[in-house]
């Protein structure tokens, strides 16, 4: 049995520990939220949060998330970063097909929780892991030095 | 309900149930038109034919308006471009509107098709006269009833955001008008807007989508609900068309904790299990061992020979789909080239899946498909099920491209729920993704012309060969001349001024299943074609910009796009050192597109893109916004392309597995791009393609101003490219 904490609950798991978590998200615990991609953390559809940093759930052990705290795109309005990113994602109309943008909002708010002004650079390489097929990169950019001077507090 | 209601509006949903639960329901209007018999049998109804499928509009007594897209999302935005149509002729209040997929129904076909598909950028140039219609019978009629209700003139009576209006200025709530307006005659041929009125139509407003795709709640083909005793099934798929298991050790697969079953269906070996994990796992401990069939062996070299050879044959004694004047009296400096592009996969960012239930006298599928029309049929003649009783839940595409218009997943899963006795989930894997088949032909394409002492091209001569996607469809006939028009579309109808031509098509066949992929033909020949326009410029000693003009003179909207492209991106004007640009035309789907690339080669041969100007004639426009995406969109796909896409053979075997050796672009290598719509009146061309054809060749034309090196093979080898 592997217990972790899920946006907020206490669950448990009877798994095998090997599993990747992707899978007892989906399909134990029934959050569609997060995505599988590639399942060998090549495209980041898969993002979640563990213990507040970006992991590619596809290829993280059940094992390993013993004990730990895992935010999904579900949850990740209560904070204010994610409502933040929400927002600005909404506003910059970003997603086409939006079958990458869980992904990518999680990779943009653990972005932000750690670098509040990030430069292009910082976008590049913590964005860059996650692939759009449909080209929504500059929109992506767009809404995340928005978010960032929302949560700046400054005006969008 | 249709689930992709369910699914991607939650709220609409829960009001439609309790509608329904309060039968309040009855006070809906409902209107459709029969789209596939011409004909109109439109359906006023006062009862719960509110569901009904033979609607495309359903306007409720809390002012809610439905509508309802009998064409699927897969980013292309029509579920914001369909709804816009109708509220645009219903004058209908925007932050009222909804969306519904449709289910699967004959009423809902597209008109471009005759069968209910989504693809070739056809929604808005198909549905544009329909759903206008559709609006404004609705607002005919609820105009009628507010006449009846107020006993006045209807010439008396205007609408305006959701509000029919007397000249008293007394406002009647189109909610309010559903019962009496249910009543009223359906008019026969309602009045349309004169564009210049347009209010809707032409505005840049938000996609209706995006909520759920920011909060995880909207839900692709892969999120389908977990249904009673259902498996999971992962397949091992033939390597190759026509190869067939000459035996399968299951035994490792069937002691993996979960695993439930081992079945061999027609197109492969299927792990069956609780879940993914358990499904994949077990898939790869099966050991099979392959008869290779008829394509053993198979490799890409071998492929690019088979294809320069037809190629060679084609400019001979190939099948002709453009002969103008006489290629042999036209003489003059002759320049030949022989180009090249790959076979592509489509990569979608949701691994192919489907989940399908047989029970005794239906099916049910949950999935995201492009052809639920083709589909239906296709299962019912496995099944012996009637068409009528297979019900396709038609949920978001996670990405499209053309891939999912394919049956094979659907057939899979619902064989393996016919064999099993279960609902079956059937889901690939990255890998089984890549490797499925179904990709982009690969073309060999042969060019030769002449120019005359003025530089201008005499004569063209185009050889292509390449295999046909009609005879792959297994729905589109060929004719009897054996001419595949889409292997030739976007160089057969090249729209420059050459006196002698003769372009042929040489079929060929090697053996990988190949299909319609984002702008299908147009995606490798208007690379060919504008490569070698630049080539002929370039042996002319004339600026490429200026040549195409000169031979687009009977091309006003080709011309139009060029000269728009040109001077937005200050073609002719000083850029940062090192930076070179190149520029490209192309029509496809009836909008033309030009687009300027500025590019940098490093020292390593490694290209760099740092802006894409595009200039696009796409007809009216519906939403402008949504049409810069598709053009952005559709230019990072073709750059993903360009720059790495290459499905290759060793053995037998496609070599690319994931997106390690599959690259596609990612966020640090996006350039900046800018899209300019021209204004226009002309009717509305597709959008979710035409912007992908001209980037490759602009693309190379850069390189080439950059390094003097010419790309004749896609993708982009920075090798060929390096400083000596």
């Amino acid at each position: 049995m592997i217990r972790f904490n899920l946006n907020g609950q206490s669950v448990s798991i009877d798994a095998d520990p090997d599993m990747p978590l992707l899978w007892a998200l989906r399909e134990d615990l029934e959050l569609t939220g997060t995505k599988f991609g590639c399942g060998a953390a090549l495209c980041g559809a898969c993002t979640v949060h563990l213990d507040g940093k970006a992991i590619r759930s596809c290829s993280t052990p059940l094992s390993l998330v013993e004990g730990k705290h895992v935010t999904t795109i579900e949850a990740v309005s209560a904070e204010r970063v994610g409502a933040a990113v929400q927002a600005a994602w909404v506003a910059h109309d970003v997603p086409q097909c939006g079958y990458c943008q869980s992904g990518q909002i999680m990779s943009a708010v653990a972005l932000l929780a750690q670098k509040p002004k990030p430069t292009d650079a910082d976008i590049d390489s913590a964005m860059s892991g996650n692939i759009c097929r449909c080209g929504t990169y500059n929109q992506i950019r767009a809404a995340i030095k928005d978010a960032a001077t929302t949560l700046s507090g400054g005006a969008r | 309900m249709p689930s992709v209601t369910s699914s991607v509006e939650n709220s609409v949903t829960d009001a439609s149930r309790r509608d329904f639960l309060k039968g309040s329901i009855a006070g809906a209007l409902v209107i459709g038109i029969s789209l596939s018999t011409g004909t109109r049998h439109a359906l006023a109804s006062a009862q719960s034919a509110a569901f009904t499928p033979n609607a495309f509009l359903r306007i409720s007594e809390d002012n809610v308006i439905t509508v309802i897209s009998g064409t699927v999302e897969m980013g292309q935005g029509v579920l914001t471009a369909i709804p816009m149509l109708v509220a645009e002729e219903l004058d209908a209040d925007w932050s009222r509107i909804r969306f519904e997929q449709a289910p699967t129904a004959a009423v809902y076909n597209n008109p471009a098709f005759g069968m209910q598909a989504t693809g070739g950028s056809t929604t808005v140039r198909a549905f544009w006269a329909p759903m206008r219609k559709a609006g404004a019978t609705a607002r005919h009629m609820l105009v009628a009833a507010a006449a009846q209700q107020w006993q006045v003139p209807v010439s008396s009576l205007t609408t305006a955001n959701g509000f029919v209006v007397a000249s008293d200025g007394r406002k009647a709530s189109y909610g309010s008008l559903v019962a009496l307006a249910a009543q009223q005659p359906v008019p026969t041929d309602p009045a349309l807007k004169d564009p210049k009125d347009f209010k809707i139509l032409g505005k840049a407003l938000k996609r209706l989508d995006t909520p759920a795709k920011t909060n995880g709640s909207a839900k692709f083909g892969l999120d389908a609900p977990k249904l009673p005793g259902m498996v999971v099934a992962v397949m091992a798929r033939a390597p190759l068309p026509g190869a067939k298991p000459r035996s399968v050790d299951s035994a490792k697969a069937l002691a993996v904790k979960g695993v439930v079953q081992v079945l061999t269906i027609p197109n492969g070996i299927a792990v069956l299990a609780t879940g993914y994990w358990a499904a994949k796992t077990g898939r790869d401990q099966l050991v099979i061992d392959w008869d290779m069939g008829e394509h053993a062996g198979l490799s890409s070299e071998k492929i690019s020979e088979l294809l320069e050879a037809k190629a060679q044959m084609a400019q001979t004694a190939g099948v002709v789909a453009l002969e103008t004047g006489d290629i042999a009296n036209a003489s003059g400096k002759n320049l030949e080239a022989t180009y090249q592009a790959p076979y592509l996969a489509h990569a979608t960012m949701e691994p192919l899946n489907c989940t399908a239930w047989l029970k005794p006298d239906s099916l049910e599928l949950w999935t995201g498909t492009q052809g639920q029309g083709p589909l239906q049929n296709i299962l019912s003649s496995i099944t012996k099920v009637a068409p009528e009783n297979i019900k396709i839940n038609v949920f978001l595409l996670g990405g499209g491209f053309g891939r999912r218009i394919a049956p094979d997943f659907a057939i899979d899963a619902t064989v393996l729920s016919m064999v099993s006795g279960k609902p079956v989930k059937l889901i690939f894997s990255r890998e089984d993704d890549m490797a499925a088949g179904f990709y982009r032909p690969a073309s060999v394409t042969r060019l030769s012309a002449s120019l005359d002492a003025q530089g201008r091209p005499v004569k063209l001569n185009v050889g292509v060969g390449t295999p046909s996607i009609a005879v792959a469809s297994g729905f589109i006939p060929l004719p009897p001349s054996g001419l595949d028009g889409q292997a030739m579309e976007g160089i057969a109808d090249h729209p420059y001024d050459i006196p002698n031509q003769r372009i042929a098509y040489g079929r060929a066949e090697p053996g990988p299943q190949v299909w319609f992929w984002r702008s299908v033909g147009h995606s490798q020949n208007i690379f060919f074609m504008e490569s070698f326009m630049d080539e002929l410029a370039h042996a002319a000693g004339q600026d490429p910009y200026h040549y195409r003009h000169g031979l687009l003179g009977h091309q006003p909207r080709y011309k139009a796009v060029l000269e728009a492209a040109a001077e937005k991106a200050g073609w002719g004007k000083p850029l940062p050192k090192g930076v070179f640009r190149g520029i490209a035309v192309g029509q496809s789907f009836g909008s033309y597109v030009a687009e300027v690339a500025e590019v940098s080669v490093d020292a390593e041969g490694q290209p760099k893109v740092h802006r894409v100007v595009a200039a696009v004639d796409c007809g009216m426009t519906v939403n402008p916004e949504i049409i810069r995406r598709q053009i952005e969109g559709a230019i990072v796909y073709g750059l993903s392309a360009a720059l790495y896409g290459r499905i290759s053979y060793k053995d037998g075997r496609v070599e690319q597995g994931n997106f390690n050796d599959y690259p596609v672009l990612r966020m640090n290598a996006m350039p900046k791009v800018e899209v300019h719509i021209l204004p226009s009146t002309e009717a509305p061309g597709g959008i979710g393609e035409p912007g992908l054809p001209p980037l490759a060749p602009a693309l190379a034309n850069a390189i080439y101003a950059a390094t003097g090196k010419r790309v004749r093979q896609l993708p982009i080898d920075p090798n060929l490219l390096k400083k000596a």
